[in-house]
């Protein structure tokens, strides 16, 4: 990527802020179908807040987004009064032209600095760390290193009577960090979804691998059990009575096609519906919570509707609906970012805008100004809604949060004949108007965390902070310094909480913005990627509406190199973060002459590429390529 | 547009891919025409073998090609040295997984490759086993590889208990699969016999004691693990009922043992002077070394089959020399000794006596109450059961009616009777494709029932009216019946079988669609033959009575045939000892 923009760039067609999923999507569809798209990004690394991290890699992250909450300060009859720590004035008058006006923007995501109440969270929006405890089984082995200041110290005395297993230490977590790949989002694919759907049809799959997931589990009466929903599960079931199964597979099989029965439920709850259908507690419970993933208010056609989107996407890759990309699912944004670079994308990292120049009469955005002081026109501009000030977002929209835990554990919440299972957990809410919280335990072969250790992510709609939404269900189902009687938990080695905007509360219309530039929300609470997909799709077709969106990529054996045209494609130097800025510079103004080494850098990249995919072929059994069918 | 990649037309594209076809079309022609020119000169030199091997990689279903390679590494076998033969084969090992990835279903492929594994110097069944292995995962019903994967346990003399898990394992990832359940009906046997001595050794290669046929009935299946069986199998047809493979699995664990061989019945008639002996199972009488001794005197006697399109009977007929016991005042004893299989049976006419007969009767045989099963009562009761349970489930699911049927012949056919009649019912409505299958099995349970019920009334009067027959079987078992009632069914025929019924003197067949007679050939004491309102239609039809010399009383009213003009005199002449003929 490139840190200054070489003078040739500097006119754009479409300029894309941040690189979250919908926004590589859209910079993906746009620069296939001929666009010049330059995707610039504050960060220093790709997918914003869709990013996976190494260990070491969210350490950092942490650090930089730790709530310095300094409230044990305060005194009784003390308040205290949070200053803003953004210092880019809001408004700003360019002297440049006068028909244009300059809109400033905050430099990075509002961070909240304040007091961690749920008051407090109604005002922010980002990411929001509460929580990172580490745990009495770093402490006992004295090597973890001293709490950063602010963080909670856990209360619980380390335990003597230690377990006979080693366990592995935080310094072992350290050294073996890169081994981690930790989302901030936690998702996974439908096999029919949209995101998979849109990854086979424009040929992007082929930059990334997948894992099925292969159970689907639950909690209940203080045992995780497993859900049978595949024909091959309801047949090995242990838990379900014959008569259960064949009742479970009739209304799976019946349940695909609308019975005017639905309809008498109409507007009333799904679980009255499963009630009508004599299913008995166990099927209405895998049904409810695990299946249909509803709450016990839950409309029955949503039921429906989620139950058969459920039932559609088992058994295309494997026994359960969902696929997990290998190395996590801050792979997929990299994946459209990488095919948006082939055909001619540039990237930028550590670069930011710093004000939209509009015109007036028109009120369209006709260029950026970067924070290096370079005017960049554009025709379009996307950029997400965490950039955009509360001024002038459409009003009365409350910001939702989700409250997410990551954890770190020494075993599976099931354990089972194979290590190497990949678990979706549904936990209802404990209580009425509670959280129903979702747990997805990787393991090691998701190239997602290190031999000996599951990576655990939780997700609910955040009632108040992550840690009092999900602590109750980490302290129930693991065994923490929190818990006591857990023998035959997975202890816990590490855990972070924190809290983050739900994009789906978020609105991407209305707001006091140019015509010509779109907001993406970020990601939301779902477990599907429906959400940013379609938001991606509609900015697409508001942008190009006589294009298709992502037609498939050719093969590269079809592109034709030697054309007169100027644009070969540019390679991958998506993939090369932090290139020195001279580099970028030597290299933007040589392209004019140099296509042909763009077509020979590229092919070299994709040889490496396949070394290294059977490299880790050794390492990743069952691994699923998408193809567009089977 | 500017900025857009180009990309090759879809024209361009077919073209180059026309010319690339085109290219490789030339290179296998020149290619084969080389293989075929070699072999005809008999040429089996490493060039062959590398041009069969260009060619059967890119297709692997050549088997011209696959013969003409096992020639030149059989003639490699003479003159070369083991060490090198080993490296040639296990080359040819890899080379043939090649042509598997390109197709995992050729038979020239697989069979090459079991050629190979046999003749390899030092083979190694491991990697062949974990080549089964993958390949099954991959399409685990790929039944070439199953027969390989046979092939490689009996050689290399795998566990038969692994090889139980792994149906286990393949079963549990997807059940509609008949080669697992297959499989596993060869494997249990071995595992868990029926017999109370102990399990043969698991670590014994199966080998030494080749897996008996799963129907010999010392290789049954012993209770605890069929319980399990039923089981497992039970969570399968719940899941999904519709599924067949589960089903025939069940079928063969509900399945009996064969019938013990033996000669069933022995029976004597001394005014015709022959002898009648019926067996357990169709035989050919000319080729067993069958002997019959009257009076501790070995007879030299010719044995027929009631029919002559019968080679393979179970029944058999033999004329003694004449006047060898026709005086009524002597006392006989009869043994017919079935050499073949060490067993025989005797029979005493007495004094005064005109006929005499011995037999075990199906009752005392339980042949139809153990036509499913061995097991005990309670064990069928239960799995009865479950099959109800699933039917208040599914009502219409054919698999279902159909076992519960089963179960309930196996357990009292005739205290059933009235809902298997009603599940037949139901069957010939759901499966209407097959409904004349269910009428014939409908036919063969409702004769059955007539046969336990003549038995236990110690009659020889077999009577089966108004019952939808379709089709009659068990005929052997009628052997001694003197009087039968078949009227108002639906037979079409009197099949040849029918001549097994030796004793029968009164046939009553009104009220059917008979149109062929073939079976009423050479009954020696047929008297009365009433066939009203049936389909006989021309005097040849009638030809098989010739045989029958007592015949006297004809009924044939309401038959097509009686419309022909003459019929009177024309039958008259035809069937001259009928005094009483009804048209």
């Amino acid at each position: 990527g490139y840190t200054t923009l070489p003078a040739n760039r500097r006119r754009q067609e479409l300029i894309i802020k941040s690189d979250g999923l919908a926004e590589s999507v859209v910079a993906a569809a746009c620069a296939r179908v001929g666009q010049r798209v330059l995707h610039l990004d504050r960060k220093s690394y790709y997918a914003g807040s869709w990013a996976s991290f190494t260990f070491n890699g969210l350490l950092s992250w942490i650090q930089e987004h730790t709530l310095h909450d300094w409230s044990n300060l305060l005194e009784d009859g003390e308040e205290m009064i949070c200053l803003s720590n953004t210092n880019s004035a809001p408004f700003k008058t360019d002297k440049q032209t006068e028909e244009e006006q300059v809109e400033a923007f905050p430099s990075r995501p509002q961070v909240s600095w304040g007091d961690r109440g749920p008051h407090q969270l109604q005002k922010t929006c980002g990411l929001n760390i509460l929580h990172c405890p580490i745990t009495q089984a770093i402490q006992t082995e004295g090597e973890g290193p001293e709490p950063e200041s602010g963080q909670p110290r856990p209360s619980a005395a380390p335990s003597q009577s230690e377990p006979v297993k080693k366990k592995i230490s935080y310094a072992q977590l350290l050294k073996e960090g890169r081994r981690f790949n930790i989302d901030l989002v936690s998702k996974l694919m439908y096999s029919r979804g949209s995101l998979v759907d849109l990854l086979i049809k424009s040929n992007v799959s082929r930059y990334a691998e997948f894992k099925n997931v292969t159970r689907i589990l639950t909690y209940r009466h203080g045992n995780v059990e497993q859900v049978p929903c595949s024909r091959a599960d309801v047949f090995a079931s242990r838990q379900l009575s014959v008569v259960e199964k064949r009742k479970l597979m009739r209304f799976l099989t019946s349940c695909l096609e609308e019975t005017q029965e639905e309809q008498a439920f109409a507007g009333r709850p799904y679980l009255e519906f499963l009630r009508d259908q004599q299913l008995g507690d166990n099927l209405q419970h895998f049904l409810l919570h695990s299946i249909a993933m509803a709450t016990e208010d839950t409309p029955t056609e949503e039921g429906l509707a989620s139950t058969r989107h459920f039932l559609r996407c088992l058994g295309r890759y494997g026994n359960t609906p969902f696929l997990f990309p290998l190395y996590g699912l801050g792979e997929i944004p990299q994946c459209f970012c990488r095919m948006c670079a082939v055909f001619g994308g540039i990237y930028c990292l550590r670069h930011s805008v710093h004000s939209l120049l509009v015109h007036k009469d028109t009120n369209r955005c006709k260029a950026v100004i970067d924070s290096r002081g370079q005017r960049i026109s554009c025709s379009h501009v996307v950029v997400e809604d965490g950039y955009v000030e509360a001024a002038r977002k459409p009003t009365a929209t409350p910001t939702r949060f989700l409250s997410r835990a990551v954890l770190i554990t020494d075993g599976s919440v099931l354990s089972s004949e194979s290590d190497q299972q990949v678990s979706l957990v549904t936990v209802p809410p404990s209580e009425a108007g509670g959280p129903s919280v979702r747990l997805v335990e990787l393991c090691p072969s998701t190239m997602t965390c290190m031999p000996g250790t599951y990576l655990v992510h939780l997700t609910c709609q955040s009632v108040s902070s992550a840690y009092q939404d999900l602590s109750p269900v980490v302290t129930r189902m693991f065994r923490t310094p929190e818990s006591h009687d857990q023998e035959g938990r997975p202890s816990v080695l590490w855990c972070l909480y924190f809290n983050m905007a739900d994009g789906s509360a978020v609105e991407v219309e209305g707001h006091d913005l140019p015509s010509n530039v779109y907001v993406c929300s970020g990601p939301d609470g779902g477990l599907g990627h429906q959400h940013a997909i379609g938001q991606a799709e509609a900015i697409f077709h508001k942008i190009l509406p006589e294009d298709e969106f992502c037609p498939p990529a050719p093969n590269p054996e079809d592109i034709i190199y030697d054309g007169e045209t100027c644009t070969s494609p540019l390679g991958e130097e998506g993939e090369e973060r932090g290139e020195e800025e001279g580099e970028g510079e030597g290299e933007g103004a040589g392209e004019e002459e140099g296509e042909g080494e763009g077509g020979e850098k590229e092919e070299k990249e994709q040889e490496e590429e396949e070394e290294e995919e059977e490299e880790r072929d050794g390492e990743v059994q069952e691994k699923q390529s998408l193809k567009s069918e089977e | 547009m500017h900025g857009r990649v180009k990309i090759k037309s879809t024209a361009q594209q077919e073209e180059e891919k026309r010319k690339e076809r085109e290219k490789k079309l030339k290179i296998y022609v020149a290619a084969r025409d080389a293989c075929f020119s070699k072999r005809r000169e008999g040429v089996w030199d490493d060039e062959a073998l590398q041009l069969t091997q260009q060619l059967l990689s890119s297709n692997p279903d050549f088997a011209t090609l696959w013969n003409y390679r096992r020639e030149i590494l059989l003639h490699l076998e003479t003159v070369r040295e083991e060490d090198e033969l080993q490296k040639i084969y296990e080359a040819e090992l890899s080379f043939l997984e090649s042509c598997l990835k390109m197709n995992p279903k050729s038979y020239g492929s697989w069979h090459h490759r079991g050629w190979v594994s046999a003749r390899l110097p030092r083979p190694d069944w491991a990697r062949e086993l974990s080549l089964c292995d993958r390949c099954l995962s991959l399409d685990d019903r790929n039944f070439h590889c199953w027969d390989y994967r046979r092939m490689v346990v009996k050689m290399s003399g795998v566990p038969v208990d692994q090889e139980l898990q792994f149906t286990d394992r393949l079963i549990g990832s997807n059940f509609s699969n008949y080669s697992s359940w297959h499989y596993r009906s060869t494997l249990l046997p071995l595992l868990h016999p029926e017999s109370p001595e102990p399990p043969s050794p698991c670590r014994q290669p199966p080998q030494s004691s080749p897996p008996p046929s799963p129907q010999t009935h010392s290789h049954r299946v012993c209770e605890e693990q069929l319980l399990k069986e039923y089981e497992l199998v039970q969570n399968a047809f719940f899941t999904d009922p519709n599924d067949q493979s589960a089903w025939f699995y069940y079928r063969w664990l509900l399945g009996r043992a064969e019938r013990e061989e033996m000669i069933s019945c022995v029976y004597v008639s001394r005014e015709e002077e022959r002898v009648v002996v019926a067996f357990s199972r169709p035989v050919n009488a000319q080729s067993v070394g069958l002997m019959l001794v009257l009076d501790g005197q070995p007879q030299r006697v010719e044995w027929r089959s009631v029919h002559p399109h019968f080679k393979h009977s179970p029944v058999w007929i033999c004329d003694l020399p004449p006047g060898t016991i026709s005086d009524i005042t002597n006392e006989h004893n009869l043994t017919v000794h079935w050499t073949e299989k060490h067993t025989h049976r005797d029979c005493a006419l007495y004094t005064g006596r005109n006929e005499s007969w011995c037999r075990d009767s199906a009752t005392d045989q339980e042949l139809f109450r153990s036509e499913l099963s061995v097991e005990k009562t309670s064990v069928l009761q239960s799995e009865l059961q479950s099959c109800n349970q699933l039917q208040e489930l599914e009502p219409l699911n054919k698999w279902c009616l159909l076992t519960i049927i089963l179960l309930m012949r196996a357990l009292d056919p005739l205290g059933y009777e009235k809902e298997t009649l009603a599940h037949f019912q139901t069957l010939k409505e759901v499966d209407s494709m097959r409904s004349a299958y269910y009428s014939d099995l409908c036919s063969k349970f409702m004769i059955e029932n007539t046969i336990l019920k003549m038995e236990y009334a110690e009659v020889r009067v077999f009577s089966i009216s108004d019952k939808k027959l379709t089709t009659l079987c068990h005929l052997d078992q009628l052997l001694l019946v003197t009087h039968i009632n078949l009227s108002s069914n639906l037979l079409q025929r009197l099949p040849p079988q029918f001549a097994m019924l030796q004793c029968l003197e009164v046939l009553e067949a009104d009220n059917n669609c008979i149109e062929n007679l073939e079976g009423l050939y050479h009954l020696p004491k047929l008297e009365e033959v009433y066939l009203k309102n049936n389909k006989i239609s021309k005097l040849a039809d009638l030809q098989p009575l010739v045989s029958c010399p007592k015949l006297k009383h004809l009924d044939l009213r309401g038959n097509p045939i009686t419309e022909t003009t003459n019929i009177q005199s024309e039958l008259a002449e035809l069937l001259p000892s009928v005094t009483d003929l009804l048209l």
